[in-house]
């Protein structure tokens, strides 16, 4: 739950990497690089805050309200502070056929904590997502780039142990 | 076995490699195009095939091939759907992380066709781990000199870029991938113009689904007229079905288009039938958008014959008794499933993935969701089936992308199969939102 530093900058290695994917596209298209930018953003400050992406408008040279219309439209963003790890739990019909609403009500139950919200020791966020492409695996829920699949209370049971530690 | 053109070295160790892809035949399309073919003999044998865009379209890939406009210096884009979000449908997700290579070979196959000299595979963002493989795999490649400038000597030149989505189903319709490609909100283009005369950054431009470019290297070292001669009619090839819900064996198979649908679902290749102790109900056999089916219409048609894994038979009796093979996202439901709960959820989806741009699909799907909601929590009334009904007839063609038929149809074919069911949660407030074991138990049994 940090505050975005400021002033607000990428480290270096992502200043570069930015640099590189805007060099994907053609000249004057450097706005292409918006989403893929925004995603190295939340990945240095686990979210995106107004300042940030008034400072990915300047990178790009385009105007802040390109950024703000973008990170709102996109579900992957978080406008918010989020806790340390984001649960996103696939709440769509095949993972629910699978026994996916129970499993969601023990989460929550067990983390005390609805979608939306932040256990209070900032470790955990609950969000709820729309399908993950894993329906033959579900249940589902997804941690950064990490799909846990197939859960039962048991798997929820050590995952919440093992990234608590 | 029935034949595998995607998958036959799917489960090979290391197959996510470039050697060992390569030691399984792999780029050997790149050199034959290269080497020994024009573009225009490439767009020949994908017409040949008869391949339809695997997607959920169904459109002739070769035919959306010959639509590209060729102005003289303008560049041409070749650009890869991998969004995949159709609930139901994890194929690409599959074939992507599985065997990378595949795509590799066909996305620089398919742009030498198109003259593209820079292509886009865009995949959801939630995909991230699959576009580190997919990255890896280009910077092989590349090394290898099947990439990158002057490929194989030859004086092409192609450079892959993988794009991140954002998280937003809609940016699976192609004009609202390439708005999203261009760094902008989702919302879908009116059209015309069509992206083969003006698509990214106003370019002429072919969007195809990861599976549909995934054929073409099988399809250039065995020929079109190969590919064509598998299948049924004009279902040619192989399908990619990703199989979920209540069956013994959930997962992604390869199967010969017009293998039947009993057999599919029941035998021990495939799906293995329906988990022990429980019966079919009802299957969405194309991703969530297209016609629910109840058990008596699945695996024979309206007319008493069987059912197959076709484009026209799954469609055969139109909507009034038969469905859509679309992604190939097969949910299967047993007799435990609750059609009303179901129909919410799908409908809470479309709702969620609205991009808001038309009234009728951003004011409709919600409209829908709500009412869904209050029948399935014991506080519907007889008038709320028909007005479904009637939301989604008036969201239906009215809007500028498919979403809002997307979001009609899971709805309106509930009602016309489950109408009983719906009536049952009205009558029964206090049993409504209890798990479909109840209805079953009440009604069924």
């Amino acid at each position: 739950m940090t505050e975005t530093s400021n002033p607000v900058a990428f480290t270096p290695e992502r200043l570069e990497k930015v640099k590189e994917i805007i060099d994907r596209y053609p000249a004057g298209r450097q706005k292409s690089a918006l989403l893929p930018v925004l995603h190295i953003a939340q990945e240095q400050w686990g979210w995106v805050s107004s300042e940030v992406m008034d400072y990915v408008a300047g990178l790009l040279d385009i105007l802040p309200v390109e950024v703000y219309e973008v990170a709102t439209f996109y579900t992957m963003y978080h406008l918010d502070a989020v806790g340390k790890h984001v649960i996103e739990y696939c709440r769509t019909g095949p993972c629910c056929l699978m026994g996916g609403e129970d499993i969601y009500d023990y989460l929550k139950e067990k983390l005390g904590i609805n979608a939306g919200e932040t256990t209070p020791d900032g470790l955990f966020t609950l969000k709820e997502v729309e399908c993950l492409a894993a329906c033959g695996w579900g249940p589902v829920f997804q941690i950064r780039e990490k799909f846990y699949m197939n859960l039962t209370r048991e798997k929820v049971d050590q995952i919440i142990e093992e990234l608590s530690k | 076995m029935a034949r595998k053109i995607l998958t036959e070295h799917i489960n090979v160790p290391g197959i996510e490699t470039f050697d060992v892809y390569r030691k399984h035949g792999g780029y050997t399309a790149v050199e034959k195009v290269i080497k020994t073919m024009t573009p225009e003999e490439v767009v020949e044998e994908a017409k040949k095939s008869g391949v339809r865009g695997r997607g959920g379209a169904g459109f002739p890939m070769g035919m959306k091939w010959g639509f590209l406009a060729k102005p003289e210096g303008v560049p041409r884009y070749l650009v890869c759907n991998a969004d995949e979000s159709e609930p139901g449908t994890f194929k690409d997700h599959h074939l992507m992380k599985s065997i990378p290579h595949l795509l590799i070979e066909g996305m620089i196959v398919s742009s030498f066709a198109l003259g593209a000299n820079k292509s886009f595979i865009y995949v959801r963002g939630e995909l991230m781990y699959v576009i580190r493989i997919l990255e890896k795999a280009i910077e092989e490649a590349k090394a290898k000199g099947f990439l990158g400038k002057n490929i194989l000597g030859s004086g092409y030149d192609l450079e892959l870029v993988v794009q991140p989505g954002g998280g937003a189903y809609i940016c699976g319709e192609e004009t609202a991938l390439l708005e999203s490609l261009e760094g902008k909100r989702g919302n879908p283009r009116n059209k015309p113009p069509f992206p083969a005369v003006k698509g990214l950054y106003q370019s002429p431009t072919v969007v195809n689904n990861v599976e549909s470019i995934s054929n073409m290297p099988w399809i250039i070292n065995n020929g079109g007229d190969a590919y064509a001669a598998i299948g049924i009619g004009r279902s040619t090839g192989t399908k990619l079905i990703s199989a979920s819900g209540h069956i013994r064996k959930p997962g992604v198979y390869e199967i010969e288009l017009g293998v039947s649908v009993d057999e599919f679902l029941n035998s021990d290749e495939y799906c293995g039938g329906i988990r022990d102790g429980h019966y079919l109900k009802a299957l969405v056999a194309g991703g969530s958008s297209v016609p629910i089916l109840p058990a008596h219409l699945i695996t024979k048609t309206a007319n008493g014959e069987d059912r197959l894994m076709s484009y026209e038979s799954l469609s055969d009796g139109s909507f009034a008794t038969g469905t859509m093979l679309g992604s190939g996202g097969f949910i299967v439901f047993d007799e435990t499933a609750c059609i009303v709960r179901n129909t919410w959820n799908f409908s809470r989806f479309y709702h969620h993935e609205s991009c808001g741009q038309c009234s009728p699909c951003r004011e409709g799907t919600g409209w829908m969701e709500k009412v869904l909601h209050r029948i399935e929590h014991g506080h519907g009334n007889m008038h709320d089936i028909d007005l479904l009904v009637d939301i989604s007839k008036k969201i239906e063609g009215n809007t500028i992308c498919p979403l809002g038929d997307a979001a009609a149809w899971p709805v309106a074919s509930a009602i016309r199969h489950f109408r009983d069911e719906f009536v049952w949660h009205i009558t029964h407030p206090h049993e409504a939102s209890q798990p479909g074991a109840v209805y079953r138990d009440a009604v069924l049994a």
